[in-house]
C-alpha cells in the first residue's frame, strides 16, 4: 500500500522520535541523478522502507521534481486517464509533527507556541529536516489563505481545530491543572492531524503558503482570524447551500454521480454526528466510573482496616488495591475513547462539511457559466438591435463586448468542467483517506482495549490466591 | 463455554450459590428442616413467593408442603422475633428489603414513550435490556427473601419458633397488613429513643473485655460497611451506564455499516458486532459485581446492624441489672419492699446472664459466617472477573485478527 509518512499518527501523546540530520536516509542520496529540476522521469519508485519508522508504515517512496510544462502535461493526462489510477500515484514523502507546547508570555496576552517539525526529501524545501515555532493563529491563518485560493478549484481543504475562548483562558492562567493539560494535548494532536492532512494533499503541498508555513522562521502574524475558524467556514458553506437551493435555474445533471455522492455525504455526516454524541456520553460515563472506583477503593481499604480477621483484612486491602489499579485502567480507557475515537469522529464530521463545500463551489461555477451565457445572449440581442438601427460606433463596441463574453463563456465552461473533475478526484481521494484513517484509528482503539484487558487479567490473577487464603 | 448464559440474561442465580445463606444442617435433634422459595410471581405491585418446606419435625402435619407469602408477611415474622423477649440474646436475621421495581418500571415507561424517536432495532434492543434488568431485580429479591428464611431455619432456637411454623405451614393468608401511619410513627419514635438510649448505653464501659472489644469493633465496622456499600453501588451504576453507551455505539456503527457495501462499511459491521458482544460481557461484569460485592456488603450492613442491636439489648439488660442492684440496696437500707426488689433484681440478673451467654456465641458465629461469606464471594468475584476479562480478550483478539488481515 502506498502511504504518506504517518509518523505523527503512530505516536500518541509522546512526540515522535525525530532522526537527527545525520541519520537521514542514505538511500535517497542514491537518487541524486533525479535531483535536477529539469524534467526527468516523473515517478521514480524505490521500494524499501525509509524513514526508519518503528511502525513501518511507509513502504514506497516517490520522488519527483517537475517543471511548469510537466505540470501542465500531467494535468492534461489526468483528465484522459481513469481517475482511479491517478489515485495510486498520490504519495509524497513529507512528514510533519506538532510537539512541545510551551506557554509564551504572561497574563491575558500569553499564548501557546508549538514546535512544527518537518522531515522531507522533496527538493522544494530548503533542507531535509527542519522546524519552526508556530502559534494557533498561524494555523488559522494558513487555513484562511488556502481556503480563499484553493476552494475555488474544488479542493477539499482540511479544517483546523476549533477556537476555544474558555480553554485558552484557563491555559493563560496556568498550564498545570489536568483540564488545561488535556486541552493543550487535544489541541496539539488536532493541529498535527490538520497539518498532516494538508501535506498529504498533492495540490496543497505545492502551495507556497504551505511551504512558507513549514519553513519560514518568522511568520507575519495572521490577521482577521476572528472571522475564520472551522465553525465560521461551515457557516459559510451552509449559507452557500441555502443560496444554491434557492437557485431558479435547476441544474440538469448529465450523470447522477454528483447528486448521489452529495446525498451520501450528507447521510454520513448525520450518522457520524449521532455516533459522536454517544461516544461523548461514553467518555463522560467512563470518567464517572473512574471517580467512583477511586472512592470505592478508599472505602474498601478502610473496611479492611476495621476487619479483625487478619486474612480477610489483608484480602480486603488487596482488593482495594485492585480497584485502585482498575481506576487507572478506566482513566486510560477514557483517554483512548476521547483522543482516538471521539476526535476521529469530530474531525470527519467537519471534513464532510468541507466536502459539501466543494460541491457547492462546483454549483457556483455552473451558475457563473449560466449567467455568462445569458449575458452573452443579451449582448447578441443588443447587437442585432443596433444592426437594425444602423449605429456603426455603438455596433463596434457591441461586437467587442460579444467577443469578450464569448471568451468568458468558454472560460467558465472550462472552469466548470475542470472543477467537476477536481471534485470527483478529491472526493475519491478523500474517501480513500477516510477509510484508511478510520481503519487505522479504530484498530488502534481496539488494541488499547486489548492491552487493558490483559492488564486486568493480571490484576485479578494476583488477587485470587489472596482471596482463597482467607480463613 | 463462554457463550453460556450470555444471551439469555443474568441467570447467575440458578447456580448453586445464592449469596451468604447458611447451609441447612441437622442440629442436635434428628429433625431436618429445609426451606426454600421454589417459585415467585410478580404482579402489578406485589410479589408472591411460594415458600416450600421439607421437614421431619413432628410439629408439622406433612413432610413437604408449600404456601404463598408476600413481603409483608416476612416482615411480620421478623418483627415478631425482634419483639420477643426470649430472643433478646440472639442476632435476629435481618429482614429482607422490600421488592423495589419502581426504577425499572419507570424506565420501561419512558422507553414506551420514546418509542417513536428510535429505530425498531434500537427499541427492541432496549426493551430486551430492560426486561433483563427487571428479571435480575426479581431474582435478587427472591434470593434475599430466601436467605432470611434459611437463616431462621438454621438457627437452633429460632427454627423452633411457633410463628415461624405458622408462617411455613398455614396455607391461608396471614392477614398481616403493613403498618399504618400511626404504627410507623410509633416505630419512628421507638428508633429515636433507641438511638438516644444507645448512645447513653454505649457510654457504659463493659467489664467484660470480649464485649467491650465487640462493641468498638461493630460500631466502626458497621459504619465502614455502610460507606463501602453505598460507594460500590455508585461504581456499579457507572459501569452499567458505560455498557449502555457501548450498546448504542454498536447500533450506530451498524447503521453506518449498512449504508453501502464498501470495504469501510464491512469494517464498521465487524466492529459493530464486536461491540455488541463486548458490551454483553460488560453488562455481565456489572451484574456479577453487583451480586458478589455490592449485595455482600449490603447484607453485612444489615447483619452488623442486627449484631449491634443485640449488643444494645445486652447493654440495656446490664443497665437494668445495675439499676435493680441499686434499688435493692436502697430497699434494704430503708427496709421496705425488699422482697419485691430482690425478685426484680434476680430477674434482671438472670435476663442479663442469659443474654450475655448466648450473645457471646452469636457474635462468634457472626464472625465465622462473615469470614466464610466474604471468602466465598471474593473468590467467586475474582474468578468471574477473570472469566469475563478472558472472554473480552478473546473477542478482541479474534476481531483484530480479522480486521488487520483484511486491510
Amino acid at each position: 500500500a502506498l502511504t504518506t509518512g504517518n509518523m505523527a499518527a503512530s505516536s500518541d501523546r509522546n512526540p515522535p522520535p525525530f532522526p537527527t540530520a545525520e541519520e537521514s536516509e542514505p538511500g535517497l542520496c542514491d537518487m541524486a541523478d533525479a535531483d535536477s529540476d529539469e524534467g526527468e522521469d516523473i515517478f521514480v519508485s524505490n521500494v524499501g522502507s525509509r524513514f526508519g519508522d518503528t511502525s513501518n508504515k511507509l513502504t514506497c517512496v516517490f520522488r519527483f521534481a517537475l517543471s511548469q510544462s510537466q505540470k501542465a502535461c500531467i494535468f492534461f493526462i489526468s483528465q484522459l486517464t481513469c481517475i482511479q489510477e491517478e489515485e495510486a500515484k498520490d504519495s509524497f514523502d513529507v512528514d510533519v509533527a506538532v510537539t512541545n507546547p510551551e506557554k509564551v508570555g504572561d497574563g491575558m496576552n500569553a499564548y501557546v507556541a508549538y514546535k512544527v517539525s518537518t522531515r522531507t526529501s522533496l527538493p522544494m524545501f530548503r533542507s531535509k529536516v527542519f522546524s519552526v515555532r508556530r502559534r494557533f493563529s498561524d494555523f488559522l491563518g494558513l487555513y484562511e489563505k488556502l481556503s480563499v485560493k484553493q476552494s475555488l478549484h474544488g479542493c477539499i481543504i482540511p479544517l483546523p481545530p476549533e477556537k476555544s475562548v474558555v480553554g485558552m483562558t484557563k491555559v493563560k492562567v496556568g498550564m498545570d491543572d489536568p483540564s488545561s493539560v488535556e486541552f493543550v494535548e487535544r489541541r496539539r494532536a488536532a493541529l498535527e492531524r490538520y497539518l498532516q492532512r494538508v501535506v498529504s494533499h498533492p495540490s496543497l503541498l505545492q502551495d507556497p503558503d504551505v511551504r512558507e508555513f513549514l519553513e519560514r522562521e518568522d511568520l507575519p502574524r495572521a490577521v482577521n482570524t476572528q472571522a475564520l475558524s472551522g465553525a465560521g467556514f461551515l457557516k459559510m458553506i451552509n449559507k452557500a447551500s441555502d443560496a444554491v437551493n434557492k437557485m431558479t435555474i435547476k441544474m440538469n445533471e448529465s450523470d447522477t454521480w454528483f447528486e448521489d455522492k452529495f446525498q451520501e455525504v450528507e447521510n454520513e455526516e448525520q450518522q457520524l454526528r449521532k455516533l459522536h454524541v454517544v461516544v461523548d456520553s461514553l467518555v463522560i460515563h467512563r470518567k464517572e466510573l473512574c471517580g467512583n472506583t477511586a472512592v470505592f477503593a478508599k472505602s474498601l481499604a478502610m473496611l479492611g482496616n476495621s476487619e479483625d480477621n487478619t486474612a480477610l483484612s489483608r484480602a480486603l486491602s488487596q482488593l482495594a488495591e485492585v480497584e485502585d489499579k482498575m481506576e487507572q485502567l478506566h482513566q486510560e480507557q477514557a483517554a483512548s475513547d476521547f483522543f482516538i475515537f471521539a476526535e476521529l469522529l469530530g474531525d470527519y464530521i467537519r471534513l464532510l462539511g468541507a466536502v459539501r463545500g466543494c460541491f457547492d463551489q462546483r454549483m457556483r461555477a455552473w451558475q457563473r457559466w449560466q449567467e455568462a451565457q445569458s449575458t452573452l445572449q443579451k449582448k447578441r440581442e443588443a447587437e442585432a438591435k443596433l444592426l437594425w438601427a444602423n449605429k456603426p460606433d455603438k455596433l463596434q463596441q457591441a461586437k467587442e463586448e460579444i467577443t469578450e463574453w464569448e471568451a468568458r463563456v468558454t472560460q467558465y465552461e472550462r472552469d466548470f468542467d475542470r472543477i467537476g473533475m477536481t471534485v470527483r478526484k478529491e472526493v475519491l481521494r478523500f474517501e480513500k483517506e477516510k477509510a484508511k484513517d478510520f481503519k487505522s484509528q479504530i484498530i488502534k482503539y481496539l488494541e488499547a482495549m486489548l492491552q487493558s484487558q490483559q492488564r486486568l487479567i493480571k490484576f485479578w490473577e494476583a488477587f485470587l490466591p489472596e482471596a482463597k487464603a482467607i480463613a | 463455554m463462554m457463550q453460556e448464559g450470555l444471551d439469555d440474561g443474568p441467570d447467575f442465580l440458578s447456580e448453586e450459590d445464592r449469596g451468604p445463606r447458611a447451609v441447612n444442617v441437622d442440629l442436635q435433634t434428628d429433625a431436618m428442616l429445609q426451606v426454600d422459595i421454589s417459585d415467585a410471581l410478580s404482579e402489578r405491585d406485589k410479589v408472591k413467593f411460594t415458600v416450600h418446606t421439607k421437614s421431619t419435625l413432628p410439629n408439622f402435619k406433612q413432610n413437604e408442603f408449600s404456601v404463598v407469602r408476600q413481603h409483608e408477611e416476612f416482615i411480620w415474622l421478623h418483627d415478631s422475633f425482634v419483639e420477643n423477649e426470649e430472643y433478646a440474646g440472639y442476632i435476629i436475621p435481618p429482614a429482607p428489603p422490600r421488592p423495589d421495581f419502581d426504577a425499572s418500571r419507570e424506565k420501561l415507561q419512558k422507553l414506551g414513550e420514546g418509542e417513536g424517536s428510535m429505530t425498531k432495532e434500537e427499541f427492541t434492543k432496549m426493551k430486551q435490556e430492560l426486561e433483563a434488568e427487571y428479571l435480575a431485580i426479581f431474582k435478587k429479591t427472591v434470593a434475599m427473601h430466601e436467605v432470611f428464611l434459611c437463616r431462621v431455619a438454621a438457627h437452633p432456637v429460632l427454627r423452633k419458633d411457633l410463628n415461624f411454623h405458622v408462617f411455613l405451614e398455614y396455607n391461608q393468608d396471614l392477614s398481616v397488613r403493613g403498618k399504618n401511619k400511626k404504627e410507623k410513627l410509633e416505630d419512628f419514635f421507638k428508633n429515636v429513643v433507641k438511638s438516644a438510649d444507645g448512645v447513653l448505653v454505649a457510654g457504659v464501659k463493659d467489664v467484660d473485655d470480649f464485649f467491650e472489644h465487640e462493641k468498638t469493633f461493630l460500631l466502626e465496622y458497621h459504619n465502614r460497611v455502610k460507606d463501602a456499600s453505598a460507594k460500590s453501588d455508585r461504581m456499579i451504576r457507572s459501569h452499567k451506564n458505560a455498557a449502555d453507551d457501548i450498546n448504542r455505539i454498536a447500533s450506530s456503527l451498524y447503521t453506518l455499516g449498512t449504508q453501502d457495501s464498501t470495504d469501510l462499511c464491512k469494517f464498521f459491521l465487524k466492529v459493530s458486532e464486536l461491540f455488541e458482544k463486548t458490551r454483553k460481557i460488560e453488562a455481565r461484569i456489572a451484574a456479577d459485581e453487583d451480586l458478589k460485592l455490592a449485595d455482600l456488603l449490603k447484607y453485612y450492613l444489615r447483619e452488623s446492624q442486627a449484631a449491634k442491636d443485640l449488643l444494645y439489648r445486652r447493654s440495656r439488660a446490664l443497665v437494668d441489672y445495675e439499676n435493680a442492684n441499686k434499688a435493692l440496696d436502697k430497699a434494704r437500707a430503708k427496709n421496705r419492699d425488699v422482697l419485691q426488689a430482690e425478685t426484680s433484681q434476680q430477674l434482671c440478673c438472670h435476663k442479663f446472664e442469659k443474654i450475655s451467654e448466648s450473645a457471646k456465641q452469636e457474635l462468634i458465629d457472626f464472625k465465622t459466617r462473615r469470614v466464610a461469606a466474604f471468602r466465598k464471594n471474593l473468590v467467586e468475584l475474582a474468578e468471574l472477573e477473570l472469566k469475563h476479562a478472558k472472554g473480552n480478550l478473546q473477542l478482541l483478539q479474534g476481531c483484530l485478527g480479522i480486521l488487520k488481515g483484511n486491510t
